[in-house]
């Protein structure tokens, strides 16, 4: 058999476990409007993912993930609840890395389900544990709900906390903000000139552009008001930097950030998440004890997860990609789903990488 | 088989690279008619003189059709993200300074900082529903310099030429592109942002690494580097 063929049986042996294991199979086009995928990842997906175009509909990608084409079909008439899987290409661009395939194929399983969804989580991760189990790989987990909700309860400002929560992908960024929200950065020369400015429009240009006056003015205002607000407090700042540092074992993760929530309270129903996870993931037979959890975890590849993440990496072989990934992603279909949203969980497997693993050539 | 030198086809840049190459002692001519694209160098035996677009000598450079090109640094860092791979650096040539800077109108008086233009564009972004569009020809260099920024909820829309006109046209809101002396920009009253400098340009001289030489291209390739002083 060719590596090709060997590749299309184990990804047709996946799909129909995760078939068995209650989800209808489900096909997507290969070609996605680039609109839905650049207003929901910016332009940094242009870098990933290979875009087309022709004179009538404009710009197309060439799918680099199924799930958003998934949950856009689960949304617009999806049963509820709703068990899926597929198995196709997508499609990746690469620019720097000659080794890294331009195209492989996913398979699969996505779980729309409002019942239990620690239960959604652990069902997911059980399936790939078992079907990955052959392998030498090592999970790891983690879950970026925490820090969310840790942003979102600061004592604070509502507009800082939107601006916090908006970069949570973008740790540099983020940190950026932590750093002027806490006083621990200057304040910029130009900016302290601008909020000092009795007419801050004094050498302002003539209006120009669709970004009007009004609006300039607005955020003029805003820094205003921000710039009367007290500092975040060190301690909450603590709490934060003690949450990006949790990396133990599941168990002694779960003690830890039961310490932080003392701090910060507004975590303690994201723990109890956690911990419940826990206690369904070793109902299925999950050796917790041992399970690495991390609570940064993916935050800078993973960015539409918004809950449990995990991951499944190939022992000794830092050069390959993860053979395995997925999470939890409740903010996408509140984002596709025009007004209606659903808890979802899901992940992706490589056979190519598994077939390589399993000493079948490429 | 001989060495192939690319130099840019037309305007200020050829010009001054006939300048650059006559200097050092190595004349570049144009034919007589000079509509025609050919070209001669003289008193270099073994190496062919080809006239090209200047946007298209950094693909011709890597590709290994050319085995040296003049272009500018900004050309072959848009259009080869593994340049070092494929080109090595000879020579700045100390003209064609340009600088890709990110430019807002100066209505905006709130904007000195890419950590502005950021909460600007989520701004922007809520009340008119799409994202702050930047114009521009560089995609690879802005996209990358806003990535590392960590700036998010903008658009870079395709501008080709006359940048600065694209805000006056309601096609973006802010453009990144390539300034010498900034009096475009004010012309056309837009600033650049503190700390919006992409990349520092000059017309520089490049060798492919991957263009196939004979022992007779090398001896010619080393002549020639030997009398403009790279040897």
């Amino acid at each position: 058999m060719t590596d090709r063929a060997r590749i299309q049986a184990e990804a047709t042996r996946l799909r129909a476990v995760f078939e068995a294991a209650g989800a209808q199979v489900v096909e997507t086009p290969i070609l996605q409007p680039a609109e839905t995928l650049l207003d929901l990842y910016g332009e940094d997906i242009r870098a990933r993912a290979y875009v087309t175009t022709d004179a009538l509909r404009g710009e197309q990608m060439l799918r680099p993930d199924f799930t958003v084409p998934v949950v856009q079909m689960h949304m617009a008439h999806g049963a509820d609840p709703a068990r899926y899987t597929y198995s196709g290409e997508v499609f990746r661009r690469q620019e720097l890395n000659e080794d890294r395939a331009n195209e492989y194929i996913q398979v699969g399983y996505e779980v729309f389900d409002r019942t239990d969804p620690e239960a959604a989580d652990a069902e997911v991760f059980a399936l790939f544990r078992d079907l990955l189990a052959p392998l030498p790989l090592q999970a790891a987990t983690g879950d970026i709900g925490i820090l969310i909700a840790a942003v979102e309860g600061l004592r604070t400002t509502p507009a800082r906390r939107a601006a916090l929560r908006r970069h949570v992908w973008r740790p540099r960024r983020f940190r950026a903000l932590l750093d002027r929200f806490s006083g621990r950065a200057a304040v910029p020369p130009a900016r302290a000139a601008l909020l000092a400015a009795a007419d801050p429009f004094i050498d302002a240009g003539p209006e120009l552009g669709l970004r009007s006056r009004t609006e300039v003015a607005a955020r003029i205002a805003a820094l205003r008001a921000d710039a009367a607000e007290p500092p975040l407090s060190e301690h909450e700042i603590a709490g934060l930097d003690a949450i990006l540092a949790t990396r133990e074992t599941l168990p002694f993760a779960l003690e830890r950030l039961r310490d932080i929530a003392v701090d910060l309270p507004a975590i303690s129903a994201a723990v109890d998440r956690l911990d419940r996870r826990a206690e369904r993931l070793a109902a299925r037979g999950v050796d917790v004890d041992n399970l690495d959890f991390e609570a940064s975890y993916g935050r800078t590849q993973m960015e539409y997860y918004d809950g449990f993440v995990f991951g499944f990496t190939a022992k000794g072989r830092p050069d390959l990609p993860p053979v395995a990934t997925g999470g939890r992603y409740d903010a996408l279909t509140r984002q596709l789903g025009q007004g209606a949203e659903i808890p979802a969980v899901g992940g992706v497997m490589r056979p190519g990488l598994m077939v390589l693993l399993q000493g079948g050539g490429a | 088989m001989t060495v192939r030198l690319g130099v840019p086809s037309k305007g200020r840049l050829m010009d001054k690279t006939f300048d650059w190459f006559a200097a050092r002692g190595v004349r570049l001519a144009r034919s007589a008619d000079q509509r025609e694209y050919a070209a001669q160098i003289e008193g270099i035996g073994g190496v062919s003189l080809v006239l090209v677009s200047a946007g298209e000598v950094p693909r011709d450079l890597a590709a290994g059709r050319l085995h040296l090109g003049v272009t500018g640094t900004d050309l072959v860092r848009e259009k080869l993200p593994r340049w070092e791979q494929q080109l090595r650096e000879l020579v700045p040539m100390g003209f064609g300074e340009a600088n890709l800077v990110l430019a807002v109108p100066r209505l905006w008086v709130d904007v000195d900082t890419l950590d502005d233009l950021d909460a600007a564009a989520a701004a922007f972004r809520a009340q008119h529903g799409w994202r702050l569009r930047i114009a521009t020809k560089y995609h690879r260099l802005v996209r990358d310099f806003l990535r590392e920024a960590g700036v998010a909820d903008y658009a870079l829309v395709d501008s080709q030429g006359a940048t600065e006109g694209t805000i006056r046209n309601e096609t973006a809101e802010a453009i990144a592109d390539i300034t010498s002396t900034g009096d475009t920009l004010r012309a056309n009253h837009l600033k650049t942002l503190s700390d919006g400098l992409i990349l520092r340009s000059q017309a520089t001289l490049w060798q492919s690494r991957t263009a196939p030489m004979t022992g007779a291209d090398r001896a010619a390739l080393s002549a020639l580097l030997g009398r403009i002083g790279l040897s």
